[in-house]
């Protein structure tokens, strides 16, 4: 037997094992257990920053924490944020009308690292299907939560936003003023 | 005329079970679970499967030959649902005096008459693949074309030693031939050939470039919606069902086996065969084009070329 033929037999016998052993491969899986969760039943845990559907969020105090600041609206990539500025009698900002279309929204939580005063936030409750698409359009009071989220002792108006009351240095975490002249070298 | 009916009824239930056979036990093959929320174990999915396709849209797209696109699923459903006629699945029950033969027709001509057909369905795709008015319709109809006119030749050339060895066209003969020993154990080489040529013929993978989905959409079915892509499908399962049936009478005895009923041994080597293909499907990848008509031409056929001679030759030697 030549050698050019011995390797084309070589390489037929190659070929054919090779072929019985995918046979073999894929049967042998046959007997193997489904590895596939079944969902509805099954719910398997969210990773711990899973982004889903936005709420808004109020402050400890129990008032909303958004300043209608359009921030979010205007980060937001797929312009699914739609908002309204008022300003209540104390000066403090709010919006009358809040809306998120859903619809529309990609989840990528731009509007989140935007906002100031934490009052957007994603959570991991991502089963909100619907059959008509218009419902997907969610409103203030449907987007409004009674607690804070993700922060529940953070207060924006603590630290700024309001108009100041009471002596330079007293507000929270602000140093005392420094007397100019006492910083004389 | 009853008979007629319940062959027919029994065939199409098969191939709707099919299409469900194969998807769950392809999933069991990936260790997946595969459809099992219509009904218990998803037995009712074949139905839901139905209704949708009836109820969906039906398209034609725009420039497509409108009498031809929608004659052609109905070639390749017809074709194969005509090829099972000459297959007998039994012995023959008697009621009363009145013999039943479990056979549609025993025409004499049996297989030739079955080859015909396959090469018929060649115009279903061909045809359908032409009359979308697509690219890639049209290409997967040009490639199916080519391939099912190659890999006849095989099919018919890996039973001509059953017929030199039957000695008749006539399926019940082939079958009646087969009392002491399946063709299987004398014809190896030719039973081999015919899987393979049978399998590129219903286009299945490893040979189904005409439908290759990641290069062509569905080739020839890319344009079809609704029930004529169902007629399509139907055909294509239809086919797997009579390729089986073809498999079991010519070299698996047909209807013959010790302690079942026959028409059970017939179901259950068509159930062998097809999950043969099954297993196939899971286990290998799609052949390049080349590649396809390379091992039929310089391969196969010469294969079963010499595989005739041989037969022809021991039948000489042992008749004397």
């Amino acid at each position: 037997m030549s050698r050019g033929e011995r390797n084309s037999l070589s390489a037929l016998i190659r070929a054919v094992t090779g072929l019985l052993d995918t046979f073999a491969v894929v049967l042998k899986h046959l007997c193997r257990r489904p590895i596939t969760e079944e969902y509805p039943e099954f719910h398997r845990q969210l990773p711990a920053r899973a982004r889903a559907r936005i709420i808004l969020t109020r402050d400890p105090d129990g008032d909303e924490r958004c300043v209608a600041c359009f921030l979010c609206s205007a980060v937001c990539p797929v312009s699914c944020i739609s908002m309204v500025a008022a300003a209540r009698e104390d000066g403090r900002r709010f919006a009358p009308w809040f809306r998120i279309n859903f619809a529309r929204c990609i989840y990528c939580g731009l509007c989140e690292e935007a906002c100031p005063t934490l009052a957007i936030q994603l959570t991991p409750n991502f089963e909100f299907c619907e059959y008509d698409i218009l419902t997907m359009v969610a409103e203030k009071e449907d987007l409004l939560v009674a607690h804070g989220g993700k922060n529940r002792d953070y207060n924006f108006y603590r630290y700024a936003g309001v108009a100041m009351v009471g002596e330079k240095g007293s507000h929270i975490d602000e140093a005392p003023p420094v007397d100019l002249k006492s910083n004389m070298p | 005329m009853a008979k007629l009916l319940v062959v027919l009824v029994g065939l199409l239930l098969m191939a709707a079970y099919l299409v469900y056979v194969e998807r769950r036990l392809l999933a069991r093959f990936q260790i997946r679970l595969g459809p099992n929320r219509a009904g218990p174990w998803g037995l009712l999915q074949p139905l839901a499967d139905i209704i949708k396709l009836l109820t969906k849209e039906d398209t034609v797209p725009q420039g497509a030959d409108r009498v031809i696109f929608c004659l052609a699923p109905a070639v390749v459903a017809g074709t194969a649902l005509l090829i099972f006629a000459v297959v007998p699945f039994g012995e023959g029950w008697h009621l009363g005096e009145q013999p039943i033969p479990l056979v549609i027709t025993d025409l004499n001509v049996g297989l030739l008459y079955a080859l015909a057909l396959s090469s018929l369905g060649v115009y279903g795709v061909t045809l359908g693949g032409w009359a979308s008015n697509s690219k890639y319709s049209l290409l997967g109809g040009i490639r199916g074309a080519a391939q099912m006119i190659s890999y006849e030749l095989v099919l018919g050339l890996s039973l001509a030693p059953v017929v030199m060895q039957a000695g008749s066209f006539s399926l019940v003969d082939i079958v009646a031939a087969q009392a002491r020993y399946p063709f299987l154990l004398a014809q190896p080489l030719s039973f081999l050939l015919f899987m393979v040529s049978g399998l590129a013929e219903i286009k299945r993978i490893p040979f189904d470039l005409p439908e290759a989905e990641n290069e062509l959409v569905a080739g020839y079915h890319t344009e079809y919606s609704g029930m004529r892509f169902g007629l399509y499908f139907l055909g294509e399962y239809v086919t797997m069902v009579v390729l089986g049936g073809l498999a079991a009478v010519f070299f698996l005895g047909g209807w013959r086996g010790p302690w079942l009923p026959p028409l059970a041994w017939f179901l259950v080597k068509v159930g062998v065969v097809v999950f043969a293909m099954i297993w196939t499907r899971a286990a290998l990848p799609r052949l390049r084009y080349d590649q396809l008509m390379r091992f039929c031409w310089k391969f196969l056929i010469p294969l079963a070329l010499l595989n005739i001679m041989a037969t022809g030759g021991m039948l000489l030697w042992a008749g004397g």
